[in-house]
């Protein structure tokens, strides 16, 4: 099977045609958890300096998909792909593809916050450190930076080390944001961010998600659809394993093409 | 009061007596031992303990030094203790982090198995093949000797530390491993960045309790230190323990003597050292059950 990969695509943004440089493209992407299919053949192009929302019941497949980008499915036992999909054109599946590289450009956090039991700064400092960065007064300033792009640096500048453990749900889901950019990332891909946390909490992780986007191609998995009407500019809706449809947020929920995305964004199941 | 109320409340006090009688017998074993080394202290006091000679059954002077006994004692503990936290800790890193499932169920009883070997046996063996090879390999008259002594310990005090330090490394959240993957990190960056540092508190405490273990070991250490009671800060020469004085000498002792009052102030130190060592490891395998 010959798979080839767009150069640029073009897709609808609220009514007119948009020509976007495609970041990441999946093609006849299936995934197995050992005999059990996850995933079943996948054709998604997610566009770049975009926030592309995920969306689907549970266990529809699209938080397998979302590990499937930074092969973090790589870590479970017995799991297996077939298809491709590429980054800026680059087969991440490809013999000989450096795992860690990988996992550089494409920063995940995580449903549950999780930093590390250690001070905020070594937190933020533990994966340039890992990268090889040494110099402390750089790894200060890549600590500063990474705080304050989410929006955590005004409320913790003073006590860099404290032990993460001892912020507050939302604070640290932005340091686990944080953590993820101190790597200089190009993808984000993050899995229900904002499921474990307050209204509140929700609307600041929203908010960075469209500060963030002008800067990182973002991909979010969420089962709250208000939510994905409010962050995304394109959605992806799954079911069953199977991509459904993919469109501009705005005429996916408003004028969906498939009886099923009608179906479950109205809320008749799911 | 009805039937079903009685038997509630009569089913409640058994158990609370099951319960209360191992708190009766620790409470009543220290009354003891107190009650017996307790005329010690008018005489001959306890300063003549801090001498440097042992010789209870001197019949010129007698000398009642527990120095030589305690150094003894704290040479082989913490040689032992050395000797088996490298192999101890990364035996745990293996089977817990790298170790396939098949590897690790056919490694880990068998670790855990060296713990149900008999003291005596163990014996055995240091006396038959491990004092030869202490006595060859520095040139000693003899192969009993406190590194003799140590290793041996270090052999059972290698499944405590690894049985529980592996608990504690399996108990480091998957969270954690997975954030550190996503950022990039490889499998031994993350191992010994991330998962042994959060698992560290559990690794002390299983460090701590392996050390108890040794302290109050007798039956080893009698048979392969050879039990000359010398305080000399080496150990390539024969020691004696605490552990070996009491178990060597209480047999033979005049009940009521003075010789018999120190074996027993022997016994409070021995006990007051466990005691603490047992109750700093708990601690510390508290907080980190809780974090």
């Amino acid at each position: 099977m010959v798979i080839t990969m767009p150069a640029a695509f073009t897709i609808e943004r609220h009514g007119d045609p948009v020509e976007f440089k495609p970041k990441v493209v999946a093609r006849h992407l299936s995934f197995y958890y050992g005999a059990v299919q996850a995933l079943f053949d996948i054709n998604l192009t997610i566009p770049e300096n975009q926030v592309t929302a995920l969306i689907g019941p549970s266990g529809c497949g699209k938080s397998t998909f979302l590990r499937t980008l930074n092969r973090m499915n790589d870590t479970i036992d017995g799991t297996r792909l077939e298809g491709k999909i590429t980054i800026d054109n680059q087969d991440i599946y490809k013999n000989g593809t450096d795992v860690v590289t990988l996992r550089k450009r494409v920063g995940m956090v995580f449903q549950k916050s999780n930093p590390f039991p250690k001070s905020i700064f070594e937190n933020i400092a533990y994966g340039p450190k890992i990268h090889g960065i040494r110099n402390k007064a750089v790894l200060e300033e890549l600590v500063e930076q990474s705080l304050k792009r989410a929006g955590l640096w005004e409320e913790v500048k003073d006590r860099l080390h404290l032990n993460a453990l001892d912020l507050s749900g939302g604070q640290q889901q932005r340091l686990c944001i944080a953590r993820a950019l101190a790597v200089d990332p190009e993808i984000l891909l993050m899995d229900e961010p904002a499921s474990a946390l307050d209204p509140r909490a929700t609307a600041r992780i929203e908010d960075l998600i469209s500060e963030l986007r002008s800067d990182y191609t973002i991909v979010i998995v969420t089962h709250n659809m208000q939510q994905a009407a409010r962050v995304s500019q394109y959605t992806a809706f799954f079911m069953e394993g199977r991509l459904v449809e993919f469109d501009d947020t705005e005429k996916l929920f408003t004028k969906p093409k498939e009886k099923q995305t009608e179906d479950y964004v109205t809320g008749r199941f799911g | 009061m009805s039937f079903r109320h009685l038997q509630d409340r009569s089913v409640k006090y058994f158990l609370l007596a099951g319960a209360s009688v191992s708190i009766v017998v620790v409470v009543l074993i220290f009354a003891f031992l107190i009650r017996e080394a307790l005329p010690y202290m008018k005489s001959p006091g306890l300063g003549s303990f801090f001498s440097e000679r042992w010789a209870p059954t001197s019949p010129l002077k007698a000398g009642y030094g527990l120095l030589p006994l305690v150094a003894g004692s704290a040479m082989v503990t913490i040689l032992a203790t050395l000797i088996a936290i490298p192999f101890g800790v990364c035996g745990a890193v293996y089977i817990a982090e790298i170790a396939g499932k098949r590897e690790r169920e056919l490694l880990k009883p068998f670790i855990e198995m060296i713990a149900a070997i008999p003291s005596v046996v163990l014996g055995f063996f240091g006396l038959v093949v491990l004092a030869p090879i202490v006595k060859s390999a520095f040139g000693l008259p003899t192969g009993l000797t406190g590194l003799t002594g140590a290793v041996l310990l270090a052999f059972m005090a290698v499944p405590t530390i690894m049985s529980i330090s592996e608990d504690a490394i399996r108990n480091v959240p998957r969270s954690y491993l997975d954030a550190s993957l996503a950022l990039g990190a490889n499998r031994v960056q993350t191992i010994f960045k991330i998962v042994v540092p959060a698992a560290m508190s559990g690794i002390i405490a299983s460090i701590m309790l392996g050390m108890g273990r040794v302290v109050g070991e007798t039956m080893a250490v009698i048979m392969v230190t050879g039990n000359a009671a010398q305080f000399r800060f080496t150990p390539l020469v024969q020691i004696r323990t605490m552990t070996a004085t009491i178990a060597a000498e209480m047999g033979e002792v005049t009940n009521g003597s003075t010789h018999y009052q120190a074996l027993f102030w022997v016994g409070i130190v021995l006990l007051f050292v466990t005691f603490c060592i047992n109750l700093v490891a708990l601690r510390v395998l508290r907080t980190y059950r809780r974090a």
